[in-house]
């Protein structure tokens, strides 16, 4: 657990990325990028076919 | 209860009653149970097929986010169980508190991928105005559960988010009767009222999902652009409830 815990370190002040009036967190920021990332991979990956269809 | 007889002529009450046995007029139980079961037919209700374009990932998350709310209710009931001196001391503890709050990051995560989809599919066409807006008010209340889970977490971080939202919710007003600094009434609308108004919201959102059947493709639906035209006198879609008039036959349909 404290070598997972390693990987990020909490300890310090967080990263911040400003835009005129926008502000927003490195880690929010990341989160959404994420969310776009699998919104588009949901979007173009194949759906695996089970059983066939009626 | 007195049961009373229809008289023969008595068309549209025996429409109603068509749950009831013998031409009794049901109920109040009766004629709920009449309604339920046409609005939501158990093969509606619990269906073991999926219209083909259901067969794609980003019908996926809506499921997702059920599943990740599931984990939220079970790991804070857990956490209701055992109590404060327990999840925050114990290992055990400190491990269902993590559930929890990782639980809700993706209930958020997979919600908003949800929304998205949806968005991008205009899944409020074909009479599921409803389905939209409770989806809407579920998502906009556990934004608030999630907020009085933070202030609940009994550290510096729910203390520093308490004194910093109390400006901001007393500039509206709520502060006279929501008040953030106020430990036990944070808790008590995160773990008893909020849940119970998500948990409705959401039942509801799924219902009517069942009901209305899963928004189907800007092409599918372009050609069957008749779905309220179709409408019937008691409501009913003759298409089959919002569902596409390609698919208004069982066989097409699944």
């Amino acid at each position: 657990m404290q070598s997972l815990a390693a990987l990020v370190d909490l300890s310090t002040p967080g990263h911040y990325v400003h835009w005129g009036f926008v502000q927003i967190s490195v880690a929010n920021l990341v989160v959404i990028a994420v969310m776009l990332v699998v919104f588009a991979l949901a979007v173009l990956l194949p759906f695996p076919h089970g059983r066939s269809k009626r | 209860m007195t049961a009373r007889h229809l008289s023969p002529d008595d068309g549209a009450a025996r429409q109603r009653a068509a749950a009831a046995p013998d031409g009794l007029r049901p109920t109040w139980t009766g004629r709920l149970r009449g309604r339920a079961v046409a609005a939501l037919p158990p093969d509606k209700l619990l269906p073991d097929t999926q219209p083909a374009y259901v067969a794609s990932w980003v019908y996926v998350f809506g499921a997702l986010t059920l599943a990740a709310l599931a984990i939220v209710v079970l790991s804070g009931a857990v956490l209701a169980l055992k109590g404060p001196a327990w999840w925050h001391v114990s290992s055990v503890g400190l491990f269902f508190n993590s559930v929890h709050l990782w639980s809700t990051e993706l209930f958020f995560f997979f919600m908003v991928v949800h929304l998205w989809a949806k968005f991008c599919m205009a899944a409020w066409r074909g009479r599921r105005r409803a389905t939209w807006v409770t989806g809407v008010l579920a998502f906009v209340i556990s934004i608030a559960t999630a907020f009085t889970g933070y202030l609940s977490q009994q550290n510096f971080d729910s203390e520093w988010i308490s004194t910093q939202a109390k400006d901001g919710i007393n500039a509206t007003g709520a502060g006279a009767f929501w008040n953030v600094l106020n430990f036990g009434q944070m808790l008590m609308w995160h773990i008893v009222l909020l849940p119970a108004v998500v948990g409705l919201f959401v039942g509801i959102h799924v219902l009517l999902v069942r009901r209305r059947g899963v928004v189907p493709p800007f092409a599918d639906d372009r050609a069957a652009p008749s779905h309220e035209a179709t409408a019937t006198d008691d409501g009913a879609s003759a298409a089959g409830e919002g569902q596409p008039a390609t698919t208004g036959s069982k066989g097409a349909w699944q």
